[in-house]
């Protein structure tokens, strides 16, 4: 079977199309800005990673793939987990570390897990959940059950060796997995020039015959494109692919982070050219397919969850101290 | 004048095999690279090479023979013609060179403590009281307690490296790729850190996989794997993500193999919460234990021991299951309790039989699992004889041996008539050299003497 080529021609979004992406994206954007402002209050303690101007790569890929395959990616991984449909009540009071939080207050920010959603996490080592991904698409695989899982990564992990045992072993054995690397240029404040001999992460397969390419990554139509033909492919018993995802985070690598490594004209000038929210929300108003009140009322219905979220991450009791010793062990 | 033609060491814990068959006659001429013969070992058949050149001159073993020791002359070659080579020794080598890896890591030139004995009577468990056993070796019910798990429960598999066409660098999964497929026993490459990790993966998506480690000295590559991957996932999940696997292969010093490839990772593991760790000392608990592990739904580490590969054992026949986290009284005594494990409890029930000739009953506890580790069973047992001896390989920082020593300080201080003695390894790097290693090693005169020092006889 031949490779998934690349798209010429940027594809079309129906009105549905754009109108779901518009939500999904923007709900990450303001449930991370919420997040960000939770934490400077010190509501969020520990890391953050905010997934700010990244938000077309996970929610176009979501809207490539099928109920029951799987998700697993980093610690920048509150975008991933809301587009996978997990409760952003769930997930903000997991960042407050909360009881009700997905992980009962025990994961925080890097750590939440949803069976329900095939969410399998929020890794916090960076390249470690790349074989864990492989291993996943190695249970498709061997049950036979046709789903594929979805790997994400960063540009900095794209340099650690597992990495490579993993891409070696999924394409040695042919397992449906999409390896996604979320290239955001910079592996915290060391530039991919700085780090990465090749910059051309899409080719990073070559050594293993995994075909790749590389996707505009600010634009939700260019990813769901590329998702929609890689995700076929792989299902298929292609084996698995790369999709390298050209991206930018407008925040800091954590929030601790002042990114004193970049000017602030170049996350400027990507927030005013590239950002990809405005990108739909311009299609979606030039194009008269809705108009702005309708657009006022989905903004504001996003900020009214969002809002309900940080309310219940805010109010939500801590664990109970008992819960400091439960889920060590399964009973055997 | 004629050269020696030596039985050859195929491992460092080969003391002896089978010389199974001869490849040249009496009177044949051969040169150095020829295939003289075949000699089996209870693990693999493997081809002896000629080094130098000559006529065989006689054939001093036949064909067939069992239980030829290493180093016994089996031919002899003659030497006119064949150069000034009189090399009296080390006249023939395994064919395929051994290596670092695979099953015969460089060559035991010694039989020092190394070699599988068969063990002591009591090593066997009060549990199996009244069961019908065979007697096995612990690689068979270690491959036993895989391929019956494997049948039971079509999720259960084994990944690692050579453990399917190559039949297991040990040959612990002998038969499991006939009887299974390349499915579900599956060679991976060598990249310890990725295969553990994809492992974990399909833990977490929810099959039973079971890990193969060369050693544990290569798992260090993955250990991030194993630790930060496997044993934290439930708990960071609030309990709604866990990872039913189980890490195995041997561990603890093998024989000659240097520091890189002989150490013991007993209290590394043991240290983590989140793991379950096992080392069995003997067959049937091998057996026992490695079921038990891969029915767990959580991540359990089986620290198995080359040397104890080989060693034979009563094994219960049908259904035998021991349970994490208990350990076993090998042995009664009211005098001292000698606490150990794995290959620990061959010395400590050797020592404990010299001290019965002494009038000196020694109690023996094989802890059996490391994590949880038993420490009721250890309490009460010094409660009762008031003296502690620990024993094992393990270097003696913060090892099984301190949390044990720490604990009866803790629990049971008004017990002891004498402070706790540890009994370990050196704390230094393993040294390959016969003496030093022999030195690096506990022995069961050690055992014998703390025991001797706490009873202040």
């Amino acid at each position: 079977m031949s490779r998934p080529n690349g798209q010429q021609k940027t594809p079309h979004f129906s009105r549905d199309q754009e109108l779901k992406a518009y939500r999904e994206m923007l709900l990450i954007r303001r449930f991370e800005e919420k997040a960000g402002q939770l934490y400077g209050m010190g509501l969020i303690g520990g890391f953050c990673h905010l997934y700010i101007g990244q938000e077309a790569v996970v929610v176009g890929m979501q809207m490539a793939i099928e109920e029951g395959d799987q998700v697993i990616t980093t610690y920048r991984d509150h975008g991933h987990m809301l587009a996978c449909g997990m409760d952003p009540k769930g997930v903000m009071a997991e960042l407050t570390g909360r009881r009700g939080g997905y992980s009962k207050g025990k994961g925080g920010s890097m750590h939440m897990f949803s069976k329900e959603k095939n969410f399998y996490g929020g890794h916090g080592i960076v390249g470690a959940n790349v074989p864990l991904g492989a291993g996943i698409a190695f249970a498709n695989a061997y049950r036979g059950n046709g789903r594929v899982c979805l790997t994400y990564f960063g540009d900095g992990a794209a340099n650690q060796g597992q990495v490579y045992e993993s891409f070696n072993m999924a394409k040695l054995w042919k397992l449906p997995v999409v390896f996604i690397i979320e290239n955001n240029k910079y592996a915290m404040g060391t530039s991919i020039e700085r780090s990465a001999a090749t910059t051309d992460f899409s080719q990073r397969g070559r050594s293993f015959d995994i075909p790749g390419e590389q996707v505009d990554g600010m634009d939700v139509r260019a990813v769901k494109d590329a998702g929609d033909r890689v995700v076929k492919w792989v299902r298929a018993g292609n084996g698995p692919y790369i999709l390298e995802m050209l991206t930018y985070r407008y925040r800091g690598h954590s929030m601790s982070d002042p990114a004193k490594y970049r000017t602030r004209e170049e996350v400027q000038k990507m927030r005013e050219e590239h950002d990809p929210i405005e990108q739909v929300r311009r299609r979606l108003l030039d194009g008269k397919l809705v108009d702005e009140d309708a657009m006022k009322t989905i903004d504001a219905d996003i900020r009214s969850i969002v809002n309900g979220a940080a309310e219940f991450a805010q109010h939500d009791p801590e664990p109970d101290e008992s819960e400091l010793w439960t889920d060590v062990l399964l009973p055997a | 004048m004629p050269t020696e033609i030596l039985m050859p060491a195929l491992s460092p814990t080969m003391e002896e095999g089978k010389l199974a068959k001869w490849l040249v006659k009496e009177g044949q001429a051969i040169k150095p690279g020829d295939i003289i013969a075949e000699i089996e070992t209870d693990k693999a058949t493997m081809e002896v090479e000629a080094v130098d050149e000559g006529k065989v001159a006689k054939l001093l073993v036949s064909e067939g023979t069992e239980g030829v020791k290493v180093n016994t002359p089996i031919a002899l070659l003659d030497g006119e013609g064949a150069g000034a080579s009189p090399s009296p020794r080390a006249s023939a080598s395994p064919a395929s060179a051994p290596t670092a890896r695979g099953e015969g890591p460089p060559k035991a030139s010694a039989p020092s403590a190394s070699a599988p004995r068969p063990l002591p009577a009591d090593v066997r468990g009060e549990a199996m009281a009244g069961a019908e056993t065979a007697s096995q070796t612990m690689r068979e019910a270690l491959r036993d307690a895989m391929a019956e798990e494997m049948r039971r429960d079509k999720d259960v598999f084994l990944m690692g490296e050579e453990v399917a066409q190559y039949q297991g660098a040990y040959k612990v999964s002998q038969g499991l790729l006939d009887e299974f497929g390349p499915r579900r026993v599956i060679d991976t490459p060598i990249t310890e850190q990725g295969f553990a990790g994809i492992g974990v993966g399909a833990g977490m998506a929810g099959l039973k996989p079971i890990v193969e480690f060369m050693t544990w000295n290569f798992a260090m590559q993955a250990i991030d794997q194993i630790i930060n991957s496997a044993a934290k996932t439930l708990y960071m999940s609030g309990g709604q993500l866990g990872c039913p696997i189980v890490f195995r292969g041997p561990n603890g010093a093998a024989a000659r193999v240097a520091a890189q490839h002989s150490q013991c990772f007993s209290a590394w593991y043991a240290h983590i919460p989140g793991l379950k760790v096992v080392a069995p000392s003997n067959p049937a608990d091998a057996k026992g234990l490695l079921k038990a592990a891969i029915r767990d739904p959580n991540p359990v580490l089986v620290l198995e021991n080359e040397i104890l590969y080989g060693s034979s054992g009563p094994v219960p026949k049908g259904e035998w299951i021991v349970p994490i986290g208990k350990a076993r009284i090998a042995r009664t005594g009211s005098h001292v309790t000698i606490v150990s494990f794995s290959r620990g409890m061959h010395y400590a029930l050797e020592a404990a039989a010299e001290l019965a000739r002494n009038g000196i009953e020694a109690e023996v506890i094989d802890l059996r699992s490391l994590r949880p580790l038993d420490l009721d069973t250890i309490i009460a047992s010094v409660k009762k004889t008031n003296r502690l001896v620990t024993v094992e390989e393990a270097w003696p920082v913060c090892s099984v041996g301190s949390e044990i020593c720490a604990q009866v300080a803790m629990q049971a201080f008004d017990y002891l008539d004498a402070p706790p003695v540890k009994i370990s390894g050196a704390d230094v790097p393993m040294p390959y050299a016969a003496n030093l290693e022999r030195l690096a090693l506990p022995s069961s005169a050690q055992v014998v003497e703390a025991v001797k020092s706490v009873l202040y006889v």
